[in-house]
């Protein structure tokens, strides 16, 4: 049998965290006195943890790398975060949100897991609520919903399109209130470069200092990472510059299996690359599929003038255009899943009907939705015979007060008008489904080194949600970790003060000095990001939206060949005593050197299409499923953990089989039974972020 | 690559204690659809290619709500352009040719680290002092909708809690003051019934912090408003000195 127990409660669904609560060991308050606990990273899931596990009596140190712990990257998310409050008397239920994020994730996610962050998630919204994050009202005070295209129910809270933002801010003022009473410390600028395992558990951490360069122990009963996603390996994507794998990747490579790395979400409306400077991805958010319509021309000649500069989109006529997405969707259309969207869009491009310089483009254009509410606000205005000027002027209106904001961020970016000219939109890598293997508790495969939010795999399968994200990293740090760790620290109330001096802190320690030294004596000749970038471009060429066999085995070959590059030519200027960016993103890198070919070992053996992950020889060859993905619900129900065995490229695969007892498995369909799929209460739902 | 060349002066500064200078760089092959932090990428790959020391200056998400990003360029902040954060500044706004004056947030409360990059850790310390209501975690609080709350209110509390920390106010004010920082999270809490409670303790607290960071006070200039990339309204300042007024008269 595997190394790998989920421990997952006995009971039905409904009731396994509350049975494991009630029989989980806890801590006494005067014994949390004498527990350290490590949080590193301090976005939604590290900030709430951090927080409630110092209100709770536990001694705290956190950490991140930003400047301040308000910075996490979590404060990026727009479109908002669910809850099952069933608020809108609209049939929502805990039942009803599992039962999506499991089917949502394409079945690859863990039941018991996915149920238990369902019932946690009304609680987030009061606990939000109470420290006052001023979420979206309406006129008679209370709270408001939205939902998105496709959405069968109204389940997401919102602050404007600064849901992150806000939610992320309540957490830190939680955590700046235990800060002030000396519950937390806090060491912002610090990046955690080990961890330090003694006896088997995690004891503790090294971190360096990024504005003296010093290299710190810190000793603790338990250590928690919650430190993202690892996105960035594709260098260019949505998250924040400083996003890194690089905490998530020592524990890797200390023992824990790290779980379904080839799942990564592919966001389809994102501001395309526009040229090789390109540092990171702007997203527009998914609610513009409402009423944007996405096309490309449908004459190549014509796709190969607006690359050339020669034609604009507005002037392509409207027989000419192929409304790509409504001709193979017809009953979805523009509001088809991320991942169907996505892969549309790179079919269309890479058969040559890409319309910028690059050729990685497709159109969003509004000129429909300006024209229809054009003709609705003359209506209720009451203008006889309105001429197309009228029209137009009061559309844009109508448009800008929508979309006003995002509008003028494309603008800013692009420095077009798209209200006059099509949007052009490409996909970009978004979030990873993918992180450390971790049981019900959230523990990793070492003991007393747990992961939370983005940084685990537990909930979101081979695909996530929209607004789901928030509430997973809110859930695991407010309401689950508070519980679990304590029945794990509950062994360790006569332990003492974690020793700092032992040798298991030397030899991390040294480590971490000599690939530090390693870098500033290279003295090589490229800077870091040439590799990084290169090693994005593999990556997203060849384990990005769609992925086949022999495109993976060049890839990882391409991989090896970069990473020892590297090593050998890479330079680092500057000492590392000091305050050292270059340093920091060396370190970044040669840890996603690793991973890189970790996760297209993992999209290699896994020989189906599922969410994220769409291997092009698993697809449907014939029918009206055609191209679309193809499961193989026999053979790869589990969840891939790989145990590092030493060095990279080489894992051992464990398997932890999924059993489905509550949803049954289905195919996912958007071509047959249209209207079943519009009312079917199982149909995946696509919500935004 | 572009065709846009320009000039740079930059500050250097190799720490806290370093006198700092401008030095003069040139840069080539800037394309206008390139952000500022992009340009600055240009050069700073260009510098360690010829083994120099490239440029630390801080950023993060690159898209206008991490408040990480700072710079003071051509004696603004966040460089030219109203209601946008440094990393969303794009060289379309230049010319070839151009001189671009690239300076650190200058205020004896944010020391410089190295180059551009400052330490506002003091905001930090502000928040700890006050910025927050006192609940801790519980599944068993009352229902989000338990306490209606005016959809004005509500409304008025988000653009108050858009602040993104960035320090651009303090930045661009002659007298270095944190006033609209710290009026954003006073007048945020204050408009909400869960801030209510603590209101008179909190605005207190912060403000005793902030004078003890060394910030300068307000004289009602408006440049922090006018630079603040989420456009945040003195309309909150007049609010907080309400609520300090309150809390002194009537603190035991």
């Amino acid at each position: 049998m595997s190394k790998l127990d989920s421990k997952i409660p006995p009971g039905p669904i409904d009731k396994k965290w509350t049975y494991h609560k009630g029989h989980m060991r806890i801590v006494a308050p005067a014994n949390k006195r004498r527990i350290d606990v490590i949080v590193v990273g301090t976005g939604l899931a590290g900030a709430s943890a951090a927080a409630s596990l110092a209100e709770m009596g536990y001694n705290v140190k956190a950490f991140c790398f930003q400047d301040s712990a308000r910075r996490a990257h979590s404060i990026a998310a727009q479109g908002g975060i669910n809850a099952a409050k069933n608020y809108m008397n609209d049939g929502d239920s805990t039942y009803r949100l599992f039962y999506d994020t499991v089917k949502g994730g394409d079945y690859r996610a863990r039941e018991a897991n996915v149920y238990r962050l369902a019932e946690v998630s009304a609680n987030i919204i009061d606990q939000c609520v109470a420290q006052g994050v001023p979420f979206a009202r309406d006129y008679g005070g209370l709270l408001d919903n939205r939902s998105f295209g496709g959405v069968q129910v109204s389940r997401t809270f919102y602050a404007r399109g600064q849901t992150g933002q806000q939610l992320l801010l309540g957490a830190y003022s939680a955590l700046m209130r235990q800060v002030g009473k000396g519950t937390v410390k806090m060491y912002d600028r610090h990046e955690m470069l080990d961890v330090v395992i003694v006896d088997g558990k995690a004891r503790g951490i090294i971190a360096r200092n990024l504005i003296t360069g010093e290299i710190e122990r810190h000793g603790a009963h338990a250590v928690l990472l919650c430190t993202g996603g690892y996105g960035n390996v594709f260098f260019l994507s949505t998250n924040a510059m400083g996003s890194n794998v690089t905490a998530a990747w020592k524990a890797h490579k200390r023992g824990a299996f790290f779980g379904n790395p080839c799942y990564t979400q592919i966001h389809p409306t994102c501001i395309p690359v526009s040229g090789t400077h390109q540092s990171k991805l702007t997203l527009m958010s998914e609610s513009l599929r409402n009423d944007g319509r996405i096309w490309v021309p449908a004459k190549l000649e014509d796709a190969k003038a607006i690359r050339e500069g020669k034609k604009k989109g507005s002037d392509i006529p409207e027989a000419d255009r192929d409304y790509y997405l409504e001709r193979r969707y017809p009953a979805f259309g523009n509001l088809v899943p991320r991942d169907v969207a996505s892969r549309a869009a790179k079919e269309r491009c890479d058969a040559g009907f890409g319309v910028n310089k690059t050729g990685e483009a497709v159109y969003l254009d509004f000129s429909a939705a300006i024209e229809r509410y054009g003709k609705l606000q003359a209506n209720i205005l009451k203008l006889e015979n309105p001429s197309k000027e009228k029209i137009r002027e009061l559309g844009e209106a109508v448009v800008s007060e929508k979309y006003g904001n995002l509008f003028d961020m494309y603008e800013n970016i692009v420095g077009e008008n798209p209200y006059k000219e099509p949007m052009k939109i490409y996909p970009a890598v978004h979030y990873t489904m993918g992180g450390l293997w971790v049981d019900y508790n959230l523990q990793t495969t070492v003991p007393g080194l747990f992961a939370l939010g983005e940084a685990n795999f537990s909930d979101h399968g081979a695909n996530r949600l929209g607004a789901s994200a928030l509430m997973q990293g809110l859930a695991d740090g407010y309401f689950v970790i508070p519980y679990t760790v304590g029945d794990y620290l509950a062994d360790d109330i006569r332990t003492g003060p974690i020793d700092t001096k032992r040798p298991e802190f030397d030899a991390a320690e040294k480590e971490v000095t000599d690939r530090i030294n390693h870098f500033i004596n290279n003295k090589g000749t490229k800077p870091v990001d040439e590799f990084h970038r290169r090693l994005g471009k593999v990556m997203w060429d060849k384990c990005g939206m769609a992925r086949n066999e022999q495109g993976l085995k060049e890839a990882i070959q391409e991989i090896r060949q970069i990473r020892a590059e590297f090593w050998k030519d890479v330079r680092v200027p500057g000492k590392a005593n000091e305050f050292n960016q270059e340093l920091e993103k060396a370190g970044r890198v040669a840890d996603f050197l690793e991973l890189g070919e970790l996760m297209c070992m993992d999209a290699l053996h896994r020989n189906e299409s599922c969410g994220g992950h769409f291997r092009e020889e698993y697809q449907e060859m014939e029918g009206p499923q055609q191209g679309e993905a193809k499961r193989d619900d026999a053979n790869f129900a589990y969840v891939a953990a790989w145990e590092w065995l030493g060095e990279a490229g080489k894992a051992e695969l464990h398997k932890e089989p999924l059993t489905f007892e509550e949803v049954k498995l289905t195919q996912r369909s958007y071509n047959k039974d249209r209207a079943n799929c519009s009312v079917d209460p199982s149909v995946r739902r696509y919500t935004t972020r | 690559m572009g065709n846009m060349k320009l000039t740079l002066k930059i500050w250097r500064q190799n720490g806290p204690n370093d006198k700092g200078r401008m030095e003069t760089y040139p840069v080539n092959d800037v394309s206008e659809d390139m952000s500022f932090l992009e340009m600055l990428d240009v050069l700073n790959d260009q510098l360690i290619r010829e083994g120099k020391d490239p440029v630390a200056f801080d950023h993060d998400c690159r898209e206008g709500i991490c408040g990480m990003c700072s710079l003071f360029i051509n004696g603004e902040p966040h460089g030219p352009g109203r209601g946008i954060t440094t990393c969303q500044l794009h060289m379309r706004k230049f010319k070839d040719g151009d001189t671009i004056f690239i300076e650190p947030w200058r205020s004896a409360a944010f020391p410089v680290i190295k180059d551009l990059s400052t330490n506002r850790s003091a905001f930090d310390r502000i928040q700890a002092a006050g910025g927050f209501v006192s609940v801790n975690t519980s599944g068993n609080l009352v229902d989000g909708n338990a306490v209606p709350i005016p959809k004005d209110d509500a409304d008025k509390a988000f653009d108050a809690a858009t602040c993104i920390g960035c320090g651009a106010c303090v930045a661009t004010c002659p007298n270095g003051s944190a006033m609209l920082f710290v009026a954003a999270k006073v007048s945020q809490f204050a408009l909400l019934p869960q801030g209510r409670p603590e209101a008179k303790r909190r605005v207190l607290a912060m403000v005793d912090q902030m004078d003890k960071e060394g910030f300068g006070n307000c004289s009602n200039t408006g440049a922090c408003e006018v630079e603040c990339p989420k456009g945040i309204s003195l309309e909150h300042i007049a609010r907080m000195n309400r609520e300090y007024l309150a809390a002194s008269v009537t603190k035991e």
